[in-house]
């Protein structure tokens, strides 16, 4: 077991910006000059169905995937989708959850995955100008504005529910 | 820490930017999750790729680029090995010219498959050498050396990946090759190109001389590595399986091979030598440690429950503690389910309030199966619809007879179907039949890709299009209908109805693009309006 590996496991349901926001996460992880690795399943689960994706960064890192009972930090898109998800985060593990956005304070609602990873960014070790950076090249121009908001609004944001 | 060169890529974008780097002249190939990524990034990188009909045609393709010189790619899942495995079997014999590196990606644990077929057994069956990344990095780099080993041999590769090989992002660092790939020139060479028997005779004696010369070169090459640790426990290890067991026990020994097959099993003798104890760790079948222990290799292999599904770590930690009680189920997820306002729902609709016993097909509408529409009785492989009704019409007793229905694709009507429909012509059922093609536009179920369906290529660029009606009257069927199955039709039912009433065989094309794409497919059809118009 490497203890020096961060794992984080992202879960909701097929058009939620899952893989987009273990995209941007990903990213955001290499810039800030870690080793990398996400892994997620395709096909069926584009239609609609749960969808969840890894993502481990650290000095080294082996398998792909997060071992059940070891991902540091569960973010999930959808409520439903926790109890499904649950059994991926290790003891003391941190659980963040849709609740902790207030949508309604969202310019868009499908930035709802970036809000999440702004929670989610309070407790990485990756600088800011790296999400920044992760956030520009991975979403289209005419939505930017609303993301670099929507992910501030959950960086700045205090409550987080731990496991 | 940061390094500028590197890229985080999934191993079938890593296998696109090798073939891109190595100057692979061609790359065909059939859409099937999880390789479909590959050619759609080659031609997005500039290569020269293309959709065939199906693996095997695709695979046929690349022969004939080899042949002439050129380097060449076949890209595949799993499954459409099988319907390749014709060529497969004898292009070992001829060997190519250029280099021919055949893709193909195994689904252990069936994230999106029928069935989680182990294509390694297919090296060995075929007598192909088979090569196997770990990660994006060695996809990259093995991609490039099996070009090596292509040309050197003259023979096809295997580059065998499975789902978390091929949809893994992991860090690559792009080393291209320096030198240019042979210019493509064809060079007659009969006997070793037409497999006759008396030609075919002397190529098999040849290919099993290649074979043994890569065995003993296998020993040496680098495409196998020992990580060193301690010597109590020695794990032997190919593919994803050698990060799950890295991970799981930091402290062994490992030999980790790339190229399994022909295995270098003196290599693998020295290693298991070295160590006390020496388990194989891989994933599906037991192919690694039913070949070492056929040699009289002491290795232990995995207990039987561990062939199904994929590994990951803690599945490999309870192998090495030889732990066989029943594994922890995490609770089910919401399973996929046809979208809001599919076209396939009004079709299945129908369907089961018919009654009719549907032998379906592999795509998105197999999802006709689950409820509400509970509206699907078969799917075993690709175009099995067409095959698998027929052979209910002729047998079953006629009252249920004239209830069975083909359903099929678009896509997939292309892939397999046309012979089955051909076989309904040549031998009608004394009930008739009727086949639905769920006509989408689009192979959607992998993402959305162009077939000869569409009048698309693969970069979506207008080019001629298979028109399935005209197909049908070609063919010999006399009834054909073309009805738009859109929400609250009652026109699907009616000509459904009639069609099962009319006891004679009668094609239906439900024809309305699929909902996801649908904005998409116009703005083709106009960008190709536009074109047109510029030309003329």
């Amino acid at each position: 077991m490497s203890n020096s590996v961060t794992n984080v496991v992202i879960g909701g349901l097929g058009g939620q910006g899952v893989l987009k926001a273990s995209d941007i996460l990903a990213d955001a992880a290499v810039r800030a000059g870690y080793d990398v690795k996400k892994s997620e399943l395709h096909g069926m689960s584009q239609r609609g169905g749960s969808v969840s994706s890894d993502v481990r960064f650290g000095a080294q890192v082996l398998s792909p995937m997060v071992p059940a009972g070891e991902a540091d930090f569960l973010l999930i898109l959808a409520s439903d989708q926790v109890e499904p998800n649950r059994h991926c985060l290790r003891e003391g593990g941190t659980l963040i959850v849709p609740e902790q956005v207030d949508v309604n304070r969202l310019a868009n609602r499908k930035s709802l995955n970036v809000a999440l990873l702004g929670i989610l960014s309070r407790h990485l070790p990756i600088a800011e100008e790296h999400w920044q950076a992760a956030l520009r090249a991975h979403l289209p121009e005419k939505v930017i504005e609303d993301n670099q908001r929507a992910f501030m609004m959950g960086r700045q944001k205090q409550p987080e529910t731990k496991n | 820490m940061s390094e500028s060169n590197r890229l985080l890529l999934s191993g079938d974008e890593a296998v696109a930017l090798a073939a891109f780097h190595a100057g692979v002249a061609l790359g065909a190939g059939y859409p099937g999750t999880p390789s479909t990524e590959i050619l759609e990034e080659f031609a997005h990188l500039g290569g020269h790729a293309q959709w065939s009909p199906n693996e095997k045609v695709a695979l046929e393709v690349a022969i004939g680029a080899a042949y002439g010189g050129a380097r060449a790619i076949a890209t595949m899942k799993h499954v459409g090995l099988n319907v390749a495995s014709d060529p497969l079997f004898t292009v070992t014999y001829t060997g190519v010219t250029g280099a021919l590196i055949i893709v193909s990606a195994d689904d252990p644990g069936l994230a999106s498959s029928q069935n989680e077929q182990d294509n390694r057994h297919y090296a060995v069956a075929a007598a192909i050498p088979m090569v196997e990344p770990s990660d994006s990095q060695e996809t990259y780099d093995f991609f490039l050396a099996a070009v090596e080993l292509s040309e050197r041999w003259r023979l096809p590769v295997l580059f065998r990946m499975t789902t978390r090989v091929c949809h893994s992002k992991t860090l690559v660092a792009p080393r291209p090759p320096a030198s240019p790939p042979p210019a493509p020139h064809y060079v007659r060479d009969v006997r070793g190109r037409v497999m006759i028997p008396a030609y075919a005779k002397p190529a098999h004696h040849q290919l099993r001389k290649k074979l043994a010369e890569i065995a003993a070169w296998n020993e040496t090459s680098s495409f196998n590595q020992v990580v060193e640790g301690n010597g109590e426990l020695g794990l032997i290890t190919s593919g994803i399986a050698f990060m799950h067991a890295r991970e799981a026990a930091p402290e062994a020994r490992v030999l980790k091979l790339g190229l399994t097959y022909p295995l270098p099993f003196e290599k693998i003798t020295r290693f298991v030598q070295s160590v006390e104890r020496c388990v194989v760790i891989e994933e599906g079948d037991p192919y690694l440690a039913e070949a070492i222990q056929a040699r009289g290799i002491r290795v232990t292999g995995k207990p039987e429950m561990f062939r199904f599904g994929e590994l990951n770590v803690n599945r490999v930690r309870r192998i090495l503690a030889n732990d066989t009680s029943p594994e922890p189920q995490p609770k089910p997820g919401k399973p996929p389910m046809l979208c809001e306002g599919c076209s396939h729902r009004v079709v299945f609709d129908v369907l089961r309030k018919l009654d009719c016993i549907v032998t379906g097909d592999i795509g998105c509408y197999t999802l006709g199966v689950l409820p509400p529409f509970s509206a699907m009785d078969t799917c075993v492989c690709m175009g099995a619809s067409l095959g698998v009704g027929l052979g209910l019409r002729h047998t079953l007793p006629p009252e249920q007879a004239r209830r069975v229905v083909s359903v099929i694709g678009d896509s997939t009507f292309v892939h397999s179907g046309i012979t089955g429909l051909v076989d309904m012509v040549y031998n009608p059922p004394p009930t008739g039949h009727v086949v639905i093609i769920l006509d989408n536009s689009t192979t959607a179920m992998t993402g959305h890709q162009e077939h000869p369906g569409t009048g698309r290529s693969l970069e979506h660029e207008p080019t001629n299009r298979l028109v399935f009606e005209d197909l049908a009257r070609a063919i010999g069927v006399k009834r054909v209908h073309v009805v738009d199955p859109r929400p609250f039709s009652p026109e699907v039912e009616k000509v459904i109805k009639e069609s099962l009433d009319s006891g004679e065989l009668t094609l239906i094309v439900a024809r309305r693009p699929c909902i996801l794409i649908a904005k998409q497919i116009r703005e083709y059809e106009k960008c190709a309006t536009v074109c047109e118009a510029n030309e003329q």
